[in-house]
């Protein structure tokens, strides 16, 4: 059996800590452990995160999308925003020694390390979608 | 409520900054960001980040001591972590940052490496 819930968010900072404390309570309810659900919780305000600032550029006109599917796979969360997209294979890698002392660009290091499966797509509507799964 | 409270605390001319909350997108890494430039500006340079009561940071928050370190540096200074829980040391390890940090377990021991 597998449970959704579907949240929109306006492209606000406050949204991503919604977003986790969402997550993390359905996480908790569909009975994932404390381990499990500090990683959903990064990988959530990650991608949140990204969303707000690099997809919609803080545009509270634009919201963002996130849906989270709990099922005996485990635990699967989509974000969608309404930017332009972007191609993630050419974000610098920041563990390349060059890129060490940067200030940003760890969001979509931290949400593959934390997730088992993380892929992007462009979304028929409009706008960019990452899904992640992390397994049981 | 605050997501982050900083105290300031001074050994010899060490500044030791206790961390207590969330370094995370927002006001955390804000006024982290602050405080270190105001220390800069009052020409503090050697300063001790006591990151024990840190019970969360995201990529911002990393992001925040990576340009922290970098903008003390800068200044001919020295930027040193404290205490780091086990999140965060996952954290550092992945972005490869133990390699640039300076990092204790004990606050003398911290202390005693600036001399």
């Amino acid at each position: 059996m597998s449970e959704t819930k579907e949240l929109r968010l306006p492209s606000r900072i406050e949204s991503v800590d919604e977003a986790a404390l969402e997550a993390a309570k359905f996480a908790e309810h569909s009975g994932f452990d404390a381990d499990f659900i500090s990683a959903i919780d990064l990988a959530v305000r990650e991608s949140v995160a990204n969303a707000v600032k690099h997809g919609n550029k803080f545009d509270e006109a634009k919201e963002v999308e996130i849906t989270f599917a709990g099922s005996a796979e485990g635990f699967e969360v989509s974000v969608r925003d309404f930017g332009p997209g972007f191609a993630p294979d050419e974000i610098p890698d920041p563990t390349n020694p060059a890129n060490l002392l940067k200030a940003s660009g760890r969001g979509i290091l931290f949400m593959r390390s934390f997730m088992d499966e993380v892929e992007w797509f462009n979304h028929d509507g409009g706008g960019m979608v990452v899904k992640m799964l992390k397994k049981q | 409520m605050a997501d982050i409270t900083i105290s300031e605390r001074q050994a010899g001319d060490v500044t030791i900054l206790d961390l207590n909350g969330k370094v995370t997108i927002g006001e955390g890494s804000v006024a982290l960001r602050t405080t270190v430039r105001r220390l800069l500006g009052e020409g503090k340079n050697k300063i001790l980040m006591n990151l024990g009561g840190v019970g969360y940071i995201d990529s911002s928050g990393i992001g925040e001591l990576v340009s922290s370190f970098t903008a003390v540096n800068k200044e001919g200074g020295t930027l040193k972590l404290l205490k780091l829980t086990q999140k965060i040391q996952d954290l550092l390890a992945i972005t490869k940052l133990l390699t640039v940090f300076d990092v204790f377990d004990e606050e003398s021991d911290a202390l005693s490496s600036f001399e």
